[in-house]
This record gives structure tokens, C-alpha cells and sequence, in this order.
């Protein structure tokens, strides 16, 4: 059977500022990130949504010890961010390092962009992940 | 099934970065466990090894056919167990179910790594692979970030306020020094105060220094036997009476139970089911405190205090030796070290130990009966739980 919606494709359209996801066609459901089937009912009857990818932070963090190959990124703040489609979804955010707090950020919404991690040698490629900005 | 018993252990010091070989650390533990229980190395009929990242660490993959020979157990079947940081519970999960269902009599577990070896930024690199890298590792996750995005979930749910949960965390990680001083294999011994703690480096907001284990070098060995085994090699069995394991997906898929891990609830609903205890009954556990806050986050799922409540407990002294449960009286992830694929066999030899009132004075549990092991792998990725009881 196809997987319906491959990471390669997440990616490139991710890359082009669309988020996708799928939605069962049984059960209504919402699946981020993509998987064989739906997250609720098991379902392979998927159709590809794009979703807006707005949302709300859940948590964050800021890392200060970045893996190999990325420690010139440091200090840059994670996010999980509920999606206003329901899933949550791990990305960036932009914020002043000194200014994220649980008071800042914990419930604020957000608008969303998107940031390409050129890969390392482990990586097998390029990976575009959500690019979070604190919306006005 | 047949009842299960560890009746030998071996376990090298946990400590930084060494020049023995993945094999040969291996081989120490190995030869002490088989050496406790009266067997040579032509009594084994099978070995289960926990080894992570020897491809990473040394080039080294395949470790446990290479210490499988290296130790006399020739041509024996060898399997690797990866399951991340639960590696070594895994491996000692399956010896037990092949073992329970009478394939074999007498198996040989271990467990061996050389994180520390790695340094730092590759170490974390390679952590970071236990997450999920297609859909969160290009947002640079690394293993204190898992973490400390659930110290501040837990913060939430349970209404702690941020600085009063960081000094129940900085609590947790003071006993787990305390108790490390006391043990002899522990990598990091030092004593920490509180201050110290919240002092120490931010390494991944909110998680300092001292709320991080270390990368260690390591191995661990038990010998598990049948019943009617163990009765002919020692006065002092120590059965495996209940097992759990679960697994779960990205943390993102994790969202409608975080900051509590599903995998580890059903995990120990297992274990608990099998072997007919509750956890009142628990008299130590060893537990996965990779991170500060994974302490109280197990702690709850396993059952020893109510949700939300466990920092308190630890503040009281209630998760200490003489408490309701003595909590990593070995010192811990935190101090005993981390040796990932050996960590969950180390936690073994640890309980064994301390049911067979063996380990130091000074962190002995008395009058121990029962005991707990919790591993956890990746972000929940893999959860595995183990019950042992005296035999005598
Ligand atoms: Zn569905």
C-alpha cells in the first residue's frame, strides 16, 4: 500500500510555507506528522490537508548544548505549539532568549513560518521544520 | 510459565570517558556474574546485551557475538537490544520471558556502552536520534529539551510554580548525590547543596547542570536461571516476578497524556498485574532520572505518590532510604551514571544487591524484600518496568 503522504513531500511543501497533514475521511480526524494511518481510528482513508498553522504554545525551551554540527544556533528556543486543527506540533520560535519565560510565552498564539535545517551527515538531507513567531 | 531468577551479577565502575573496549568492559562484568553464580561460561545457553552506540562510539557494531566469544560462551545465539536508554531492561525482559517459558535454562544478560567516550557533542548528537528526526529533530531537540519542555508542562498541570518545582527538582538531585557518594561504581561523587544546583549552568531552560546525568562508560552483567536452576547454584535467589514494557510514538503524539508517559503507565500496569504486588508493597526502586523531573514524573505513573505531589514527597525525605519507597539509593542515573545500554542491567545488579543486603552500609535499604527497576527510552519511545522479590 502508498504511504499517503512521504516525509519528501511534507518537506518540499513545507518548504514553500504549506503545512500538511492528513484527515480521515472516516472519522474526521486530524494526523500531524503524517503517518500510515489515522492517529484515531487506525483508518487508512486519508486525504492530504494543508492546515494553517497557527496555534498555541504548549511548552518550550531554550537550548543553551546544541548537538554536533549545530552549536552555532545556540541559544534558540523550542516550541510545542497546539495547532488551531488540534494537533501539536514541534518548532522554533523567534524571541529574545532573555525574554522567554513561562509568563511570555506559555498560551500565547502564534503565526507561523518555516526554517530549513540543512542536515548533517546522520541526516539524510535537508529538514524543514515550523519557524514560530509570538503574533501581535 | 517457570518462575525466573537472577542469581549472579557483575557490574563495572560507572565513570567518564576509558580506554577499555565496549567488549572488554563487558567481559568484566560478565566474568563477575558468572563467577557469583557458580557457572562457567559453557553453562550459558544464550545472551541478550543492551549496546546503543558502539557503531558511534567505536565502530563497533554486532558487540555481543564479539563478547559472546570473547568471554568462552562460544557460539551461543547473541542478540542486541536497542531500545535507546531502556535498552539493557529490554534485553533483560526477553532472558526472562525465554527463560520463563523453558527454551532456556541459564542466559547471560549485560549491557555495555561508552557514552562518555563520544564527548559531549557527539554524544548529544547522538541522543538527540532517539527523537523523532524527520519531524522534530530539524527543530534542534536534543534529550534536556524533551525534558525540560515537560518540567514546564508539569508546572502547569499541577500548579507548582516555576521556582518552587525548580528547589523540589534541586532536592531530588541532592539525595541522588548524597546517596552516590556511598557507592562505590558511582561516576559522579560529589557532594551538592541546593544552591549549588541552581547555580549551576542552564543547559536546556529550565534544566541546570546538576538536574542532568552524565554520559558514562560502563557495562553490567546478571546471569537469569529457571527455578529449579537457580536451587542448585544459590541460597540466594532473587526472582523476576513481574515484567512490563510499552512503547510510544514522537512526543508531539504524546500530547493528551504529557507531562505523564503512557508508555510507563502501561508498562507498569504489566508488571504489576504479573506479579500480584501493588506498589505500597515496592521497598526500593531504582528509576530513570535522566533528567530531575523525570524522577517525580515516574515516581507518579509508578504508583508511590499521588500526581503532582512527588517533589513534596522528595523535600520530606518520603522517596530517601527510610522513607515510604528509598528511591535510587545507588545514586541513580544522576550519579551512579549513565552508561546508556548498560543502565538498565545496572539498575538489576543495583536491587540485587540491595535485596541481598550487599551494598554499602551507608545506603543499604533495610530489611528490602521487593524492588522495582524503571527504564525509559528515548521520549518515552520505549518504557520498561521490572519487579524482583527475595527467594529466601
Ligand atoms: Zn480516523
Amino acid at each position: 500500500m502508498d504511504y499517503k503522504l512521504p516525509f519528501a513531500e511534507y518537506n518540499d511543501a513545507l518548504k514553500k510555507n504549506k503545512l500538511l497533514g492528513l484527515k480521515c475521511k472516516d472519522c474526521g480526524f486530524i494526523t500531524v506528522p503524517s503517518k500510515m494511518v489515522c492517529r484515531k481510528c487506525s483508518s487508512t482513508n486519508l486525504e492530504i490537508v494543508q492546515l494553517k498553522g497557527t496555534g498555541k504554545i504548549q511548552t518550550f525551551t531554550t537550548i543553551f548544548v546544541a548537538a554536533e554540527a549545530r552549536e552555532c544556533e545556540c541559544p534558540y528556543t523550542i516550541v510545542m505549539v497546539e495547532l488551531d486543527e488540534g494537533p501539536w506540533i514541534m518548532g522554533n520560535l523567534f524571541v529574545d532568549p532573555n525574554r522567554a519565560t513561562m509568563d511570555n510565552l506559555i498560551g500565547k498564539r502564534v503565526d507561523f513560518g518555516v526554517k530549513v535545517f540543512p542536515g548533517d551527515r546522520y541526516s539524510a538531507g535537508n529538514i524543514a521544520r515550523p519557524q514560530f513567531s509570538l503574533a501581535e | 510459565m517457570r518462575k525466573v531468577a537472577v542469581v549472579g551479577v557483575g557490574e563495572t565502575k560507572f565513570g567518564p570517558a576509558q580506554s577499555k573496549t565496549a567488549v572488554e568492559l563487558l567481559a568484566e562484568a560478565a566474568m563477575d556474574a558468572l563467577n557469583e553464580s557458580n557457572l562457567k561460561p559453557k553453562d550459558i545457553q544464550a545472551m541478550f546485551v543492551g549496546n546503543v552506540l558502539g557503531d558511534f562510539s567505536e565502530g563497533q557494531g554486532m558487540v555481543q557475538s564479539f563478547a559472546a566469544e570473547n568471554i568462552g560462551c562460544f557460539n551461543v545465539p547473541a542478540n542486541r537490544y536497542e531500545g535507546a536508554c531502556a535498552s539493557g531492561s529490554m534485553a533483560v525482559r526477553d532472558a526472562f520471558m525465554w527463560v520463563a517459558s523453558g527454551f532456556y535454562d541459564i542466559v547471560l544478560v549485560g549491557g555495555t556502552e561508552r557514552a562518555a567516550t563520544m564527548g559531549t557533542p557527539l554524544a548529544t548528537r547522538t541522543f538527540a536520534m532517539f527523537s523523532d528526526s524527520r519531524y522534530e529533530y530539524g527543530a534542534g531537540i536534543t534529550f534536556p529539551g524533551v525534558f525540560a519542555l515537560l518540567t514546564y508542562l508539569y508546572s502547569i498541570k499541577y500548579k507548582i510554580p516555576l521556582p518552587k518545582l525548580k528547589e523540589q527538582l534541586a532536592h531530588v538531585n541532592v539525595q541522588s548525590y548524597q546517596h552516590g557518594l556511598h557507592n562505590d561504581k558511582a561516576h559522579l561523587k560529589k557532594a551538592v547543596t541546593v544552591q549549588d544546583c541552581l547555580n549551576s549552568m542552564m543547559v536546556a531552560s529550565p534544566l541546570q547542570l546538576h538536574d542532568c546525568c552524565p554520559f558514562s562508560d560502563g557495562a553490567a552483567a546478571v546471569v537469569l536461571a529457571s527455578e529449579d536452576a537457580a536451587k542448585k547454584l544459590t541460597k540466594k535467589p532473587v526472582y523476576i516476578v513481574g515484567v512490563g514494557q510499552s512503547s510510544s510514538g514522537p512526543l508531539c503524539n504524546q500530547n493528551d497524556f504529557l507531562p505523564r508517559l503512557r508508555a510507563r503507565e502501561l508498562a507498569v500496569e504489566q508488571s504489576y498485574k504479573m506479579s500480584g504486588l501493588k506498589p505500597s508493597d515496592i521497598n526500593l526502586c531504582e528509576l530513570h532520572d535522566c533528567f530531575s523531573i523525570a524522577s517525580l514524573i515516574a515516581a507518579e505513573s509508578l504508583g508511590f505518590f499521588e500526581f503532582g505531589t512527588s517533589g513534596d514527597a522528595w523535600v520530606k525525605g518520603q522517596a530517601d532510604i527510610g522513607g515510604k519507597v528509598a528511591i535510587n539509593a545507588s545514586g541513580g542515573l544522576k550519579s551512579k551514571g549513565h552508561p546508556i545500554g548498560a543502565t538498565g542491567v545496572g539498575q538489576v545488579y543495583e536491587v540485587t544487591k540491595q535485596l541481598c543486603g550487599e551494598v554499602e552500609p551507608e545506603r543499604q535499604v533495610p530489611r528490602a524484600k521487593v524492588a522495582m527497576t524503571d527504564t525509559l527510552g528515548g521520549d518515552a519511545g520505549t518504557i520498561c518496568n521490572i519487579i524482583l522479590q527475595r527467594g529466601w
